[in-house]
């Protein structure tokens, strides 16, 4: 029945899009947390530093909707302020481990050889260490701080970006569209990088959605040890450190910036998800 | 019983599948019965029903689509009746095989274990008795040494000798029709042969009748007794295999027949139909097959050609049917 | 200009299997699937040479060895008097543009994401058939060859059916202007009207473009239909080989009567006729000794069980790789 006929008119990529409302979700939210993040002084109602000693760890009310913290600074402009910071990690603790991990991953996918057999004895020593332990270990020989923290998570995770692009160059390689490519003449790099990745690519954009959300939840954890943003920097780790004596009385203070961790994580696990979606290929 | 009595008869039957809000026809008003130890062939291109008509004999189109008209069997509806009753009928009256055995064995069950269990849902041997049985069924589709490979998994045979683990599962409860959906497709031609052989044969030696679905006119020629061509969800023409390769009528019958390349002067252009068949949400109003006919006449493009007797058992669908003359000048 | 463009000669190929736990400690070395198994055959210039066999034959790796896409164990291939394989021609790009090669799956070789206009641009532009300038022409010119409307150029291949795909397949293979083009399985994915419309074309492109086409296929009709001359390969060895039309209509090999008799006739009255063929392909990991064909061979004797027969000219009508040749057709 797959050979059936239809005159299927196709619609625009963008107008399926529009279809998924789980797509058009965590579209809205991860839109609106990078707005927050780019332009945060347009929505935060105070300056996040300023100390009042006269409204200390007031609860939630229409002057401070998320209450003050134990310097009397407004805990939603903390909040939104601290967008900026976490929205950075999820980029910068990300993009060097995926652009390394997909280069490294296609070059050994499609040449395997010798090169494989070291990739898979890599991949064998970090995934049987706990990522966290790792991570923490790396940061603590180079020093906390945010720098050293992206380049702690980019060693270690290049290897799973890695890992997941070789196996789909491998899958793509059974394609008979490969051996054109080397009938034609085309170079190695011509097949790898024009006709193998964009091919391949797919599930590692999606892992890539994921695991944003996974490294803001990782560095908002550094954080909140200590190892990862430094106080006064607002950050949402760090935010939720300052309110753990006070979780009976001051709830609000790490109760907000949890909330703000779990509603990105949401919008980057819907994203993932609509645009798996919506880029299997058609036809 | 007698041997010209139907033991299947398939009357009007229309299936519609349903497509981003559109219906789409996929048969419509197929007529055709099948008799004790005869071998009916279904023979047309991709998209043109044939194994559409299978499911929805046996009950797997109306899963995806609406299935109306009759499938009369033993006196009774199989369109009509209730899926409990009729997974009584599959696989113990009525079997089927499929073009791809590999997809339709269990992977992680031995031959035996599978052969074993359509005997307990099908009949009512006792333990020993099944086993003796399942032996039995191996060595009467062929396979060597039976009783050790029944410890066997599907992947330790090859093609061909899957093909006939699979008709030797179906047949195990002595179905009384098998339908085969393109059997051989997927095998070679020597396999294909010894494959279609054994169909034969057990269809003979069992008395059942056999619905095979292909798109090969040779594999027609050489194994069914009846033929029925289709195209675009109907048949168009229907009657003795070698009446209808000697002498086809429909215009559609004789394109698809020298569209093979047999019995033509070597390096000579083929003939093919021109054009393409329609999509089934685009059907033309008329006959589906006038806009792609070279016989094509006035009424064609309004009216649509019922299937109708033209000469002693021979049904055909078309206004201007190609005479035999015509046959071998076009 | 008619001679020979490529002389294969003796080509083997096996692919390790590796070896498992059990072989390390027993000592015994790994398992080896023999893909090929001493294949020579000549290609004449401008003539379409049919390869048929059974699957698992050898005769797509054959296909594949030719576009250099597997590396023979033994044995040569040379084109126009060169060594395909020798280390200086290795690296030379110009045999992949005068030997070009279509694949089976009409739905796999092309990227799904590039359009038509792209893989043709492409193959232009990497070959520097054409200055930049004129490409946008060649690719339109090349399209109306193969019969594609010029609204084609912009369409991805999901867009397409299978016989288009095809026919953008072939028009990739022509735009960098090959001599031999290679057929694997080319149509057989296809229903038989669309068949004939691709291999019309393809006759047609053989004669005004003068290729040489090595048509691989497993429908035997087909194959009669469009070639000039026939190889038979079974498991590995090619088992006969001779003018199309005299195979055909009188095959000399045992193998090749069974295989051509198999093939599902036309005509109703022909039933039966078959000569049937017991048993099933031996698996190329355990290749039986003497001659391949032995154990399914009604008329093997002990001569066939232990020597390989080779290729020898029969009655002036092509070669036959077989000891008893000349008994098995002394009454035809």
């Amino acid at each position: 029945m797959s050979d059936m006929t239809f005159t299927n008119s196709q619609p625009s990529f963008f107008r399926m899009a529009l279809r998924k409302p789980g797509l058009v979700a965590g579209l809205l939210i991860i839109g609106f947390s990078i707005l927050l993040a780019v332009f945060p002084g347009a929505f935060a109602p105070y300056d996040p530093n300023t100390i009042d000693y006269n409204a200390i760890r007031q609860p939630p009310s229409w002057a401070h909707p998320f209450g003050t913290d134990l310097l009397g600074r407004d805990s939603l402009s903390r909040v939104i302020w601290a967008y900026q910071v976490n929205m950075q990690m999820a980029v910068f603790g990300t993009v060097f481990a995926l652009v390394t991990g997909v280069i490294i991953g296609a070059l050994v996918g499609y040449y395997r050889g010798i090169a494989d057999l070291i990739f898979g004895r890599i991949v064998d020593a970090v995934i049987t260490f706990p990522f966290l332990v790792l991570v923490i270990a790396m940061v603590a020989v180079l020093g906390p701080g945010l720098v050293n923290m992206y380049i702690a998570i980019s060693v270690v995770y290049w290897v799973y970006y890695a890992r997941l692009m070789r196996a789909e160059v491998i899958a793509q390689m059974g394609n008979d569209y490969a051996a054109a490519g080397v009938v034609m003449g085309y170079s190695d790099r011509r097949i790898i990088f024009r006709h193998l990745l964009p091919n391949a690519i797919t599930p590692v954009i999606v892992y890539w959605m994921t695991d944003m959300a996974l490294v803001i939840l990782l560095g908002s954890s550094l954080g909140y040890l200590g190892l990862g943003a430094q106080p006064p920097q607002a950050e949402w780790g760090v935010l939720i450190a300052e309110g753990r004596n006070f979780i009976s009385t001051a709830w609000w203070l790490s109760l907000m910036p949890g909330l703000a961790i779990v509603l990105t994580g949401l919008g980057f696990s819907l994203l993932g998800d609509g645009l798996a979606d919506l880029l299997r290929p058609r036809g | 019983m007698d041997e010209n009595t139907p033991i299947l008869q398939v009357d009007g039957l229309n299936t519609t599948f349903h497509r981003n809000g559109r219906a789409l026809p996929a048969l419509r008003d197929v007529s055709f019965s099948v008799a004790r130890g005869e071998v009916l062939g279904l023979v047309g291109e991709s998209g043109s029903g044939k194994s559409v008509t299978l499911r929805s004999i046996i009950g797997l189109a109306r899963r995806y689509g609406d299935v109306t008209g009759q499938v009369r069997w033993q006196g009774r509806d199989l369109v009509e009746m209730a899926d409990r009753a009729l997974r009584q009928i599959q696989g113990r009256e009525i079997a089927m095989i499929f073009q791809e055995p590999m997809t339709s064995l269990n992977p992680l069950l031995t031959v035996g274990l599978q052969l074993e269990e359509t005997l307990r849902a099908h009949t009512d041997l006792p333990r020993a008795a099944r086993r003796d049985r399942a032996i039995e069924m191996l060595d009467l589709v062929g396979i060597p040494s039976a009783a050790q490979r029944l410890k066997d998994y599907p992947h330790q045979f090859s093609g061909g000798m899957r093909q006939r683990v699979m008709i030797a599962i179906a047949l195990a409860a002595n179905p009384k029709l098998l339908l085969a959906d393109e059997p051989t497709t997927a095998l070679d031609v020597t396999i294909q042969a010894q494959i279609l052989d054994l169909i034969l044969r057990l269809a003979q030696d069992m008395d059942m009748g056999v619905l095979l679905v292909t798109h090969d006119l040779g594999v027609v020629a050489q194994t069914c007794d009846n033929v029925a061509v289709m195209y675009a969800g109907r048949i168009v023409e229907q009657g003795l295999v070698r009446d209808v390769l000697r002498e086809p009528r429909h215009p559609y019958t004789v394109g698809l027949m020298r569209s093979v390349p047999e019995n033509l002067p070597p390096r000579t252009p083929l003939y093919s139909v021109p054009g393409v068949p329609p999509g089934l949400d685009a059907l033309p109003p008329g006959c589906a097959f006038a806009p792609r006919c070279t016989s094509c006449i006035a009424p064609c493009s309004q009216d649509r050609p019922a299937l109708s007797l033209i000469t002693e058992g021979r049904q055909v669908a078309c206004f201007n049917p190609v005479t035999k003359s015509q046959g071998n000048a076009a | 200009m008619t001679g020979t463009v490529m002389e294969i000669r003796d080509l083997h190929l096996r692919f390790p299997m590796g070896r498992s736990p059990a072989d390390y400690v027993t000592g015994r070395p790994g398992r080896v699937v023999n893909a090929l198994n001493g294949v020579s055959l000549d290609l004449i210039r401008g003539e379409t040479l049919g390869v048929v066999g059974e699957s698992g034959c050898g005769k797509s790796t054959l296909a594949r060895c030719i576009v250099r896409l597997y590396t023979p164990s033994e044995g040569e291939i040379r084109f126009d008097g060169q060594d395909v394989f020798g280390t200086e021609q290795r690296a030379d790009r110009a045999y992949n543009r005068r030997v070009q090669m279509m694949f089976q799956d009409p739905y796999s070789s092309l990227n799904p994401r590039m359009t038509t206009g792209q893989i043709l641009a492409e193959a232009l532009s990497v070959h520097k058939m054409r200055p930049d300038a004129k490409i946008p022409a060649r690719v339109a010119e090349l399209l109306e060859l193969v019969r594609l409307s010029q609204d084609a150029q912009h369409k991805l291949p999901h867009e397409f059916s299978g016989g288009q795909r095809q026919r953008i397949a072939i028009a990739r293979a022509l735009a960098v202007e090959p001599e031999v083009l290679i057929a694997d399985e080319l149509v057989s994915a296809l229903d038989v009207s669309v068949q004939a419309q691709v291999v019309n074309l393809l006759l047609e492109l053989q004669e005004t473009l003068d290729l040489t086409i090595l048509f691989v296929a497993h429908d035997l009709r087909l194959v009669r239909h469009v070639s000039n001359r026939v190889a038979v390969i079974y498991l590995g060895r090619i088992v006969e080989v001779g003018d199309s039309e005299t195979l055909f209509s009188a095959p000399a090999h045992p193998y090749s009567q069974a295989l051509l008799s198999a093939a599902p006739s036309l005509n109703p009255d022909e039933r039966g006729k078959a000569v049937k063929l017991e048993g099933e392909l031996p698996s190329p990991l355990n290749m039986p000794s003497g001659c391949p064909f032995h154990v399914r061979c009604r008329h093997a004797t002990e001569t066939c069980k232990t020597t390989l027969p080779v290729l020898l000219p029969f009655k002036g009508r092509g070669e036959v790789a077989c000891h008893h040749v000349e008994e098995i057709n002394a009454n035809a």
